[in-house]
């Protein structure tokens, strides 16, 4: 691949980027709607929305806050949600590391998980590109993404003030995590961590202050990790 | 939902820090430094393991119903699963979920 301008990487970017658009509206219009239901006021629903920017996390948040978990509790479950992102940010440094702090920075802020896939799958299939052009398709993927998660999120709140409690939307959360979890549900190492959490949830409900949840999470994470070890030992 | 606004915005503002430095980890100060395959291996898992546990107890004791177990939630969710591993597509999925709370709550009383 000859090598491009910042300029053409980071219209590439915004080109590939694009479809993804229909990915993350619904997602953000959902937020605003289940928010406003649960009983946040605007400025809250956009602070999280433009503050964290991580769809799932947020919903997580949310759902404990609706059962009035502690504080700390909803706070560090939402986090480990997100800990998979270190991962993203991991995988990106040896692209991307050399780039001036600020720029880092902004990458680091909307290191959300579409931009994250299509800049490292570019940055895989041509990892000759300057560091300028790498940014600069980062950028661009953001470009799309990043504004209209904003925006849809704002028309979920303004159109959520509509809904009328008996659209059952109380169930849109969960069927929102089986959305998010079931496309990634590809190796047996992953079935295994999503059947732990299940079991694991049931049989630690009598924890109090939702710790069954972090609990669930650590033993889905160990099961899954000790099957992906025992799947590629054998293979 | 029983916050008050102090606490609502320190959820708000911790949430975005800290996800924030776990974006900026590796990018911003820890480098190239190459991560230990073992904690590579658990991070792979940490949506995949805490989701689901999220997820069962509204599926199974849903608080709208008082906590009994609910045919058509049951359902709508099992119909969602099926959709999300079928086509690999989150949207389709929740489509699918949600018209099937709509339907078969207009079927089922």
């Amino acid at each position: 691949m000859p090598a491009s301008s910042p300029r053409t990487a980071y219209l590439r970017g915004l080109r590939t980027a694009l479809p993804f658009v229909i990915v993350v509206g619904p997602f953000g219009l959902l937020f605003g709607v289940v928010g406003t239901e649960a009983g946040l006021n605007i400025a809250q629903v956009m602070g999280f929305t433009v503050l964290v920017i991580a769809g799932a996390s947020q919903f997580t948040a949310l759902q404990l806050m609706s059962d009035n978990a502690p504080t700390l509790i909803v706070i560090a479950s939402a986090l480990a949600v997100n800990l998979r992102m270190a991962m993203y940010s991991a995988s990106l440094a040896p692209h991307l590391g050399a780039a001036p702090v600020w720029q880092r920075a902004l990458i680091a802020y909307m290191n959300v998980d579409q931009t994250y896939a299509l800049a490292h799958a570019d940055y895989e299939a041509a990892p000759d590109q300057t560091v300028a052009a790498k940014v600069a398709f980062f950028f661009g993927t953001a470009t799309p993404i990043i504004p209209v998660w904003v925006i849809a999120t704002w028309v979920g709140i303004v159109v959520g003030e509509a809904v009328p409690p008996a659209l059952g939307l109380d169930f849109a959360v969960p069927i929102t995590f089986i959305a998010l979890i079931a496309p990634a549900l590809r190796t047996l190492a992953h079935v295994a961590a999503a059947l732990t959490s299940v079991v694991m949830a049931v049989a630690l409900s009598f924890l109090p202050w939702n710790l069954w949840l972090l609990a669930a999470g650590l033993a889905a994470m160990i099961v899954g990790a000790e099957v992906e070890r025992r799947m590629g030992a054998r293979g | 939902m029983n916050y008050s606004n102090g606490d609502l915005w320190l959820i708000i503002l911790a949430l975005g820090l800290g996800t924030f430095l776990i974006r900026f980890s590796f990018l911003g100060f820890l480098g190239n430094r190459v991560l230990a395959p073992r904690l590579l291996r658990h991070l792979r898992y940490t949506a995949v393991g805490i989701l689901p546990a999220m997820v069962t107890p509204l599926i199974l004791w849903p608080e709208v119903t008082g906590g009994a177990l609910d045919p058509v939630r049951i359902t709508a969710a099992a119909l969602a699963l099926s959709v999300g591993l079928w086509t690999r597509n989150a949207i389709w999925a929740i489509v699918v979920g949600m018209g099937g709370l709509w339907g078969l709550g207009l079927i089922v009383p």
